[in-house]
């Protein structure tokens, strides 16, 4: 059995009354894309928080390379933390930096790199997400699929090892859709990232991740590969799939 | 145990209260403490802070020198009604100078800031609060404290006393205009009593009032808008609208309160 990258055990998140994670346990595997489906308001974005350190659960115990992350030192959660790369739901660009200083922002920021560097990545990332002469736009300014595909440059310059993408796709048109998770794919084979891809995009989505966890209640209904999930015969899972399907219409 | 818990509860409530105020203090404390030791974390950040000298200061000058004339031009108009009754309208120039550079300089200034650029402050840090900005810095490893709040501090604490010392300038100027000019009280005699008068520790003392005022305005603001999210009574806009409203209200009373503290004991 080989041991998960991370692993949420038996964790549970309330906000006062709404108990938004009931015991989610979930492994995620280095060098794997996984896939988080799940209805909209019930705790993805939550569950993404929790691996990068937003926010922390009430009991239960996420563990990295077998680690407890609650009993890690302040350095060795830094060091964590410069491993991951986040690209949020409403993209979460500063409004009050232009597109290019947004995406140099992580580097410019947290690396000691030499200007002609950051712009060397920059330039590169915009290239390969087709993002042409916005460099001195505005985030207000641009449409909101241009602004995902923004965010994602944004998360993916700093080449990290783990990423977390929060809906990157939804609002996308179908050509751009696939775009993103074709690059999502090819960076993944390029470079071997831990991805966790929270999605509604089914089937789609299936084609580029190697394991689907299904969030139900606060807890992981399902857990495996999509094939698995297709043979799946417990009725719950399969009335969520067509469940999912039919939604995939609006 | 009903009549019990209604004789409690009263007392609960008081002593829930006081806790919350003390830790609320207390945090209050930390984020200025944080924020202003992450001043001189290398590398410094010299571009944004000079950014916001240009957003707190410079573009404030026009609202300070409209204030700062007007109060003056009062000062000097109640000033002579006030003394001309004991006779001794040749004191009018230590009158105003002094109020302006002991009280009225600091506050008023400190109050203009406030609303000018303290309500903004709140306002945009509020904003990137709700829209993830906040936690997006945190993902990426960016000190928020350091990136938002530091700037906004060093910037204040240069600005506050030289927007200070002009109201105060621009406000003897004030007096002059109506002691002198509209009431006829000799200019000679205006200004020499200012300068026998006006001895440094009262501009000492309005320098230190208007620095701790800058403490209060960035760093109420910024709190504000920091924890915009944890509000109980509004999320999303609604929940901007009040902390830039408390962030106001709440820096101005407290500008008051410790102008009164700071006074007994400069005196
Ligand atoms: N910071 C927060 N404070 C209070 N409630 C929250 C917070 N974040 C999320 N929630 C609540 O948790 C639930 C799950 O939200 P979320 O994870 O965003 O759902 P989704 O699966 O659509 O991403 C929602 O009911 C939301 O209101
Ligand atoms: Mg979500």
């Amino acid at each position: 059995m080989r041991e998960p990258l991370i692993q949420f055990k038996n964790v549970f998140k309330r906000f006062g009354d709404n108990h938004v994670l009931n015991g989610t346990d979930l492994s995620i595997y280095k060098g794997e894309i996984t896939t988080i489906i799940g209805k909209s308001g019930g705790g993805k974005s939550v569950l993404l928080k929790h691996i990068i350190g937003l926010l922390e659960q009430d009991s239960g115990t996420i563990l990295f390379e077998g680690r407890p992350v609650s009993d890690m030192k302040k350095a060795e959660r830094k060091a964590l933390k410069r491993k991951c790369s986040y690209m949020f739901q409403g993209t979460a660009l500063f409004d009050s930096l232009t597109i290019y200083e947004n995406i140099a922002l992580p580097l410019k920021e947290t690396t000691s790199l030499s200007d002609s560097e950051i712009n060397r990545r920059v330039r590169d990332k915009m290239d390969q997400l087709d993002l042409h002469g916005i460099d001195d736009k505005y985030p207000s300014q641009l449409s909101g699929g241009m602004k995902k595909r923004v965010a994602l440059a944004r998360a993916l310059v700093t080449d990290p090892e783990i990423i977390l993408f929060d809906e990157p796709t939804t609002g996308l048109d179908p050509i751009r859709k696939k775009a993103v998770h074709e690059m999502i794919s090819d960076y993944q084979q390029k470079f071997g990232f831990t991805g966790v891809v929270v999605s509604h995009d089914i089937p789609d989505i299936f084609h580029i991740s190697q394991r689907v966890a299904m969030l139900n209640d606060g807890r992981i209904l399902f857990e495996g590969n999509p094939v698995q999930l297709a043979q799946a015969s417990d009725p719950d899972v399969k009335e969520f799939i067509q469940g999912l399907y039919i939604n995939d219409g609006n | 145990m009903l009549r019990l818990s209604i004789l409690i509860s009263p007392i609960t409530a008081l002593g829930r209260g006081a806790t919350f105020i003390v830790q609320e203090m207390g945090r209050i404390a930390m984020f200025f403490l944080r924020s202003f030791a992450l001043i001189f974390s290398r590398p410094f950040q010299i571009n944004k802070t000079t950014q916001q000298i240009y957003f707190i200061g410079a573009k404030s000058v026009f609202v300070i020198c409209l204030t700062g004339a007007f109060t003056g031009m009062v000062l000097g108009l109640q000033g002579y009604y006030t003394l001309v009754k004991f006779g001794s309208t040749g004191f009018l120039g230590a009158a105003v100078a002094l109020s302006l550079i002991r009280e009225l300089g600091p506050v008023l200034t400190a109050i203009m800031v406030t609303g000018r650029a303290g309500s903004a402050m709140a306002a945009e840090v509020g904003i990137m609060r709700i829209s993830e900005e906040i936690d997006a810095l945190e993902t990426m490893d960016i000190n928020p404290l350091r990136f938002l709040v530091s700037p906004k501090l060093a910037a204040a604490l240069i600005s506050m006393p030289l927007l200070t010392a002009l109201f105060d300038v621009v406000g003897i100027l004030g007096g002059y205009l109506t002691g002198s000019l509209l009431l006829g009280i000799s200019p000679g005699v205006y200004f020499m009593r200012i300068e026998t008068s006006v001895i440094m520790d009262d501009v000492t003392g309005g320098f230190i009032k208007s620095v701790v005022f800058a403490v209060v305005i960035v760093t109420i603001c910024c709190f504000q808008g920091y924890f915009t999210h944890t509000r109980a009574e509004g999320f999303g806009a609604k929940g901007v609208s009040l902390s830039t409203t408390s962030a106001v209200v709440i820096s101005c009373v407290l500008i008051l309160i410790t102008d009164y503290v700071l006074t007994s004991f400069l005196l």
